[in-house]
């Protein structure tokens, strides 16, 4: 068991790695220097603000060099706002991206979850087919448009709720939570659905009813550990689901988080604060697909034997 | 299974009986048809600019309503189907002909090549693509043909697992074994009886895959890192649906409402050619 989650963990360092150098690599491919966008300015200013930003180095002297600080958690200076650094920007954003994400991902697993599994218990009763078409508009909709539409409707048709800005206002928070969770919300009810049926059907399911425990008990004691490992599996890629989600989320919303800053970098063409995000997200998501991995191994005895 | 003709009647009749999917399959035609021919259909031009007259709400004159710029928005939505549902279609071939030669190599060959290019599916899977494709965007500028390229290097890895698992399967029945002990080249195994048999579910999850891809772009479009102007898919319509919704709601409505509604049709006709093709396939 240990063993298995330390081969995980050895695949998933070099591959940050190769994620890292492959980043690193790519926007330097990019045409034109980061300061080209510019003013023409005097050849000499040109070379001063290369030499400070250690790009006047061979490119694999800069790569070294941005690996080394990188190990050490220093993503380098912003090229669009002098005297910040990335590190600095990505602890500013990632705190508020955090919250947000937690309030939608736990929105999505309350209400996802009740949902799948009374449409699975209730299977082929209106129980099962109103939650379960509301999931398929939720996957249908994107988020860049229930977003807007929730605005429209609760912010400036009822005015009961503010329409942008985190922390600020009373409320404030509950339209992105809302429009991140959805998706997901729509995901795990079906899921949930899916692995309540399968285990349902099981053998063991089978047996515990026939010693007679109350059907609730069947429910919560025996089939949800089961049920919800479609859930939990799902949980690890959902999160870079949320990431792109929160850009969507965070740019309609105008909340100061990493995504909106993310965003933004790739629209002003901030190369190391994209570099530096990038690797950030990157890296995140792959440790979260790992957590989730070792969870559903924890969770399913099978698997647990196979490995 | 034993004649290719009777398991596509089957399916077939099997799909007609499904009155969602039929919904569906009818919905997208219609879209199809109007998309292809937007140029003659729609009642003004796309891009006919009319600062006059302003954003106006939808009249006899004006099916949907015009844009701030007073172009008419139905016009715009039925060249933004042309962009959308090509990048659908593009870029889900794209990522057929990855997925599909990848899973069918690597399920035929078995053995050390299997194991290396699963490998590689499996590494490259827990990557952050949507990223990626951004940053693609940045770099190399916002080119409608990286677009369709970068999408659908995404979306190949589901395709190759699902060719995969299939040929494994395929290729331990009787007849494919009695095929190669007749001298069949690997060439015509592929052709003449792997190939047909695995076409029903590469032709489901293509469908599947429709949808992804199409919101995928219109994801990046919404974010201003998509398709830009003068060229309008869906995404961008929305985008700028959002930024005047609070005077002109119907600027964001209606598109809103042809991309979910194109998305439904595509998911539920899916769907159904799954039921239909094979009942035994889950639904996730």
């Amino acid at each position: 068991m240990l063993q298995v989650i330390l081969k995980r963990i050895a695949i998933a360092i070099p591959v940050i790695l190769v994620v890292a150098s492959l980043t690193f690599f790519l926007v330097r491919m990019a045409p034109g220097g980061p300061f080209d966008a510019e003013k023409v300015v005097p050849p000499q200013v040109m070379k001063n603000l290369n030499a400070v930003y250690n790009l006047d180095a061979p490119l694999i002297i800069q790569y070294r060099d941005y690996m080394f600080n990188l190990i050490q958690g220093d993503f380098g200076p912003s090229f669009r706002y002098p005297g910040r650094s990335v590190t600095e920007m990505i602890f500013t954003g990632l705190p508020v991206t955090f919250e947000l994400a937690f309030y939608a991902i736990i929105i999505a697993m309350i209400i996802g979850s009740l949902a799948g599994v009374t449409a699975a218990v209730k299977r082929n009763t209106l129980l099962d087919y109103i939650p379960m078409t509301i999931a398929m508009i939720g996957i249908c909709m994107p988020t860049f448009l229930l977003g807007p539409l929730l605005v429209l409707y609760f912010g400036i048709h009822l005015e009961v709720l503010p329409v942008s800005g985190w922390d600020s206002l009373a409320g404030d928070k509950i339209l992105p939570s809302v429009t991140l969770g959805a998706a997901y919300a729509a995901y795990i009810a079906r899921l949930s659905r899916g692995g309540m049926l399968e285990t349902l059907s099981q053998d063991y399911i089978r047996t515990a009813r026939a010693k007679g425990l109350p059907e609730y008990k069947v429910i919560i004691n025996h089939a949800l550990q089961g049920g919800l490992v479609p859930v939990v599996s799902f949980l690890g890629p959902a999160v870079a689901g949320l990431i792109g989600g929160s850009f969507v989320v965070e740019t309609i919303f105008q909340i100061p988080g990493l995504g909106r800053f993310y965003v933004e970098a790739a629209f002003n063409r901030d190369y190391t604060m994209i570099l530096g995000t990038t690797i950030f997200f990157s890296t995140l998501i792959i440790f979260f697909n790992l957590l989730s991995d070792i969870a559903v191994l924890l969770m399913n005895p099978r698997a647990r034997s196979e490995a | 299974m034993s004649q290719d003709s009777s398991l596509w009647s089957d399916a077939w009749r099997r799909l007609l009986a499904n009155k969602a999917a039929l919904a569906g399959g009818i919905i997208l035609l219609v879209l199809i048809f109007l998309a292809i021919f937007a140029p003659w259909i729609a009642p003004h031009s796309y891009a006919y600019q009319n600062l006059e007259l302003g954003a106006q709400p939808p009249s006899v004159d004006f099916l949907l309503g015009t844009d701030t710029l007073g172009r008419d928005l139905f016009s715009r939505i039925l060249y933004g189907a042309r962009v959308s549902l090509l990048v659908g279609f593009v870029a889900t071939g794209v990522a057929l002909v990855i997925g599909v030669s990848w899973g069918i190599i690597a399920g035929y060959f078995g053995g050390r090549v299997d194991s290396v290019m699963m490998r590689i599916v499996d590494v490259l899977y827990g990557l952050p693509f949507i990223i990626f494709i951004i940053l693609l965007m940045v770099i190399f500028g916002r080119n409608i043909w990286l677009l369709f390229a970068a999408i659908g290097a995404v979306e190949w890895l589901t395709m190759a697992r699902i060719v995969r698992g299939q040929v494994l399967t395929i290729k331990n029945q009787e007849y494919v074994l009695a095929a190669k002990a007749m001298g069949v080249t690997n060439m015509q195994m592929f052709r003449k009886h792997i190939f047909p048999n695995i076409l029903g579910p590469i032709a489901v999850y293509a469908t599947l895959t429709i949808p992804q891809v199409m919101l995928l772009e219109a994801f990046l479009s919404f974010l201003g890192l998509g398709i830009q102007p003068p060229m309008s898919s869906w995404g961008t319509l929305i985008r700028y649906g959002v930024e005047s919704m609070e005077e002109y709601s119907w600027l964001l409505i209606y598109p809103g409402l042809t991309f979910t509604i194109t998305l439904f049709a595509l998911n539920f006709f899916g769907d159904g050619l799954r039921d239909a093709l094979d009942p035994k396939i889950s639904s996730d």
